[in-house]
């Protein structure tokens, strides 16, 4: 017999690791996120109570699935709600003990998937999809969440709340989508964890740290994700996160300070992080089947590639960016692509095309144009224009690092 | 469970689907079982809105809200949960033009 501080610490580190997979599997069971919520926590307290009794069992996970949802079914009993139960299609007659069917791979990860496209479901809105996917797939606490969106906690709250009620309510099913369906929902699940990455990545200064953990957290489910479902922009969006995030250390400097690419220590970029990503982004590139997450990521895997800033391939990123355009037209893909001419061909080709896109009226109102556009007249010495261009740039920026940066950049051209 | 497909059009665009078209769409879901009813309505400015105060009934004319779509039909449908609701409601004709919002049948608590 173990020890109970081990059994303890046992229950801990399972709790860590497999109270996700146990909950998910848990809602299958219960049909309701609450019932499987509390049996979950239940399951774990008997744990508790029993293994340092009885030894810890040969499958805990499968241990904690059917003792939670065993209390669940005798919590409900107890409280004559038999009805309710039998109306969320749980069969109570079949308490006994099936553990091999909660034990198999196959079908456990396949809940995982389930409690991903439902928490991220497109008639959900797109911050509650955001928030309940941290909460229920990432296990966060609802005052963690709270803490980085800096929103406060009883909003947060309010909005899983909520949402839980619109899947019972409006019986958002529990599946994981099929055929013509798939990619549109796969497109919902990967712009929620590319969300969730930029939400850490974009750190504003004073909560950057909670921040960092965000982008960690989205790494995670990204692999999670490919795990699961090995889809090609699957993979090329975890790749395209860790080549942003191999970069995290060396983007802004000791003061906090923005540092842009081209400025940037590349002896600090994280070789492991461009390693990985660089293998994921070949991978998705095989498959034909890739999108924009990929040519992003490749585009990503170019820079990471120059072991200097003048050794970049310029002419492979603006054909990526031909290419990124093709698959999603957008303005702001135009204005990346007139940066990367730019630097193939010199400011003042970079200069036609970003005017080409402010003449016709796109972009007006984005920062990013407008301080791109600035750059290339600061290059090509015209420093009145420069200056008006810095100018509009600050007056549309809201990110404090960001506009302590143009406000150098303006007072070098002035 | 049920599902209340509620068909909005603009104005303008109240007949720009063909009746044929939705009779027919009408007749697919029949046949699929789905189908617990369905009407097309008449444009809402032959509406009259009706509240009771303190007793008194009080009618006017016209709808209750100003919106640039207004309600042309509905589809009350049998599916098994919202994705199959939503997968019904994408073959209704006028998702085409207008929208087609899905609300989930409540049963009353009584």
């Amino acid at each position: 017999m173990e020890a109970p501080e081990d059994v303890r610490k046992k229950v801990d580190a399972l709790y860590v690791a497999e109270s996700r997979r146990v909950l998910a599997t848990l809602i299958r069971l219960l049909g309701d996120f609450d019932a499987a919520e509390e049996a979950l926590q239940d399951a774990f307290r008997a744990a508790l109570e029993q293994w340092p009794r009885e030894g810890v069992p040969a499958n805990p996970r499968a241990w904690l699935v059917s003792t939670g949802r065993f209390k669940a079914i005798d919590g409900l009993r107890r409280r004559a709600r038999f009805d309710a139960l039998e109306d969320a299609g749980v069969n109570a007659d079949v308490a006994v003990i099936d553990s091999d069917a909660w034990a198999d791979r196959e079908a456990v990860e396949d809940d995982r998937l389930r409690l991903i496209f439902t928490c991220c479901h497109p008639a959900l809105a797109p911050d509650a999809q955001v928030a309940l996917t941290l909460r229920e797939v990432c296990g966060l606490t609802t005052e963690e969440i709270a803490r980085a969106f800096l929103t406060p906690p009883p909003t947060l709250a309010q909005r899983i709340v909520r949402a839980k009620a619109k899947i019972r309510d409006a019986r958002i099913p529990y599946q994981v989508p099929q055929g013509p369906e798939l990619p549109d929902r796969l497109d919902a699940v990967l712009r929620v964890i590319y969300l969730v990455f930029n939400e850490g990545y974009a750190a504003s200064s004073g909560a950057s740290l909670m921040r960092n953990d965000l982008s960690a957290e989205a790494i995670r489910l990204g692999r999670l994700l490919v795990d699961l479902l090995p889809e090609p922009e699957a993979i090329g969006l975890l790749a395209l996160m860790l080549l942003h995030e191999s970069r995290r250390a060396s983007r802004t400097s000791e003061s906090g300070e923005l540092v842009l690419l081209e400025d940037q220590d590349r002896s600090r970029w994280d070789q492991a992080q461009i390693d990985e990503g660089r293998r994921l982004v070949e991978r998705a590139l095989r498959t034909r089947r890739f999108g924009p997450y990929t040519i992003q990521a490749a585009i990503s895997a170019v820079h990471a590639d120059a072991r200097t800033a003048s050794e970049t391939d310029w002419n492979e990123i603006v054909e990526l960016y031909d290419l990124l355009w093709r698959s999603d037209p957008s303005p702001v893909i135009e204005l990346n692509r007139a940066v990367a001419v730019a630097m193939r061909d010199g400011p003042g080709a970079g200069l036609a095309l970003i005017d080409a896109i402010l003449d016709r009226g796109d972009l007006l109102e984005y920062r990013l144009a407008h301080a791109a556009r600035a750059d290339l007249c600061r290059r090509l010495g015209r420093s009145d224009e420069a200056r008006q261009s810095y100018a509009r740039a600050l007056s549309l920026t809201r990110q404090e690092p960001e506009r302590r940066f143009l406000e150098r950049r303006l007072a070098e051209v002035s | 469970m049920k599902y209340l497909c509620l068909v909005y059009l603009e104005r303008g665009k109240l007949r720009s689907v063909p009746d044929r078209e939705c009779a027919a769409c009408g007749d697919g879901f029949r046949k699929d079982g789905v189908l617990l009813a369905a009407e097309a309505l008449q444009p809402v400015d032959t509406a009259a809105t009706v509240r009771v105060r303190n007793g008194k009934v009080s009618v006017v004319d016209g709808p209750f809200a100003e919106t640039k779509e207004q309600l042309a039909g509905f589809y009350l449908l049998d599916a098994a949960n919202l994705d199959a609701a939503i997968e019904a409601a994408a073959k209704i004709p006028p998702a085409r033009e207008g929208s087609i919002e899905v609300r989930a049948v409540r049963e009353l608590d009584v």
